[in-house]
């Protein structure tokens, strides 16, 4: 091997280009890829939606990613205004920035030096996919949201994330209609910085609960 | 008298399990679609996430512990469509049958591939 590749999905090798080859392309194909290629030819025959609004969505949700999350957590930290309006009612202060947030019930919990907030979905997947992007593996599995409600600091500290007895944890239970995003603390010796300076420091987990932010 | 507590077994939360599994992936583009799909049919009023949901759910514990999350979603997306009137099952069937013979992988399965 010339070089690892620490991708447990690819076996296969390295492509003449030097990149692995992709499974979804390359793979024998399965039973649910042609359903999927089904009812797509289908929609589209029976006039329901054009290839194009298909790719349009695809597009828009490759282009969410936590950045998104993290511009409105360091605006929040920087302007006290947005935050209290980003407390009030998280789906505006997004569509604020102009992050569409479509008919999503967003809501921000902020972290405090006492509380720690956690999101998870007991019953299924709901995440803040409109600011996060699409939710990780492991959100989707039946260990954190069965163990995310009962026993959070352990969770937590799977993460590597162990809290103080002290600190309070809230756990907060999504649902298809409300949705929850961590607002988390901002770390001590970011004074000073500016608003996308801030946002570098806010990861996809600290917006979850399972981490915390990047120290400056 | 049942022993059953009256729970679906979707409804996992505050059950024992073990130790949260922290591998991930890349989506493939067939789960992209299978996404895509999905929040446009909701956008054309042909379902909506709760008849996801119902759809999901009613496949029971062993289709979670045995397909993927977008596999089961195109099932659930497939079986709305189907009882929206969107297409028949034949249909289905027959198409999916075609796509069979048009090549061995996703790519020249396609109906440009």
């Amino acid at each position: 091997m010339p070089h690892d590749h620490p991708d447990h999905f690819h076996h296969e090798g390295v492509s003449p280009s030097g990149h692995p080859y992709r499974d979804d392309n390359d793979g024998p194909l399965t039973y649910w890829q042609r359903m999927e290629i089904a009812v797509r030819e289908l929609l589209i025959e029976k006039g329901q939606m054009t290839p194009v609004e298909i790719a349009a969505q695809i597009e828009a949700m490759d282009s969410r990613s936590p950045t998104n999350g993290a511009a409105v957590v360091a605006r929040a930290w920087a302007n006290p205004a947005f935050r209290v309006r980003l407390l009030e009612n998280a789906s505006e202060a997004s569509r604020e920035m102009g992050f569409d947030i479509g008919p999503l019930n967003l809501i921000a919990v902020q972290n405090t030096a006492q509380t720690h907030n956690l999101i998870v979905c007991t019953l299924c997947s709901c995440y803040p996919r409109n600011l996060l992007g699409l939710p990780p593996d492991w959100y989707k599995t039946r260990e954190y949201r069965s163990r995310a409600v009962c026993e959070p600091r352990a969770v937590l500290r799977e993460f590597g994330l162990d809290l103080p007895a002290t600190t309070t944890v809230r756990v907060h239970d999504s649902t298809a209609d409300m949705r929850y995003i961590v607002l988390p603390l901002r770390p001590a010796g970011s004074e000073g910085m500016t608003e996308a300076e801030l946002a570098a420091l806010v990861t996809r987990d600290s917006m979850i609960g399972t981490g915390l932010p990047r120290q400056p | 008298m049942s022993d059953w507590n009256g729970r679906r077994w979707h409804d996992m939360g505050g059950q024992a399990a073990g130790p949260v599994p922290m591998e991930g992936h890349d989506f493939a583009l067939w789960e992209k679609r299978v996404d895509a799909l999905m929040v446009v049919c909701g956008k054309k009023g042909l379902f909506t996430v709760d008849g996801l949901r119902r759809a999901l759910e009613d496949m029971g514990e062993d289709a979670f512990e045995r397909y993927s999350y977008y596999e089961r979603w195109i099932a659930a997306v497939n079986q709305n469509l189907i009882e929206a009137g969107v297409y028949s099952l034949e249909e289905l069937a027959t198409r999916m049958n075609e796509i069979a013979a048009r090549g061995p992988t996703y790519a020249e399965a396609q109906r440009n591939g």
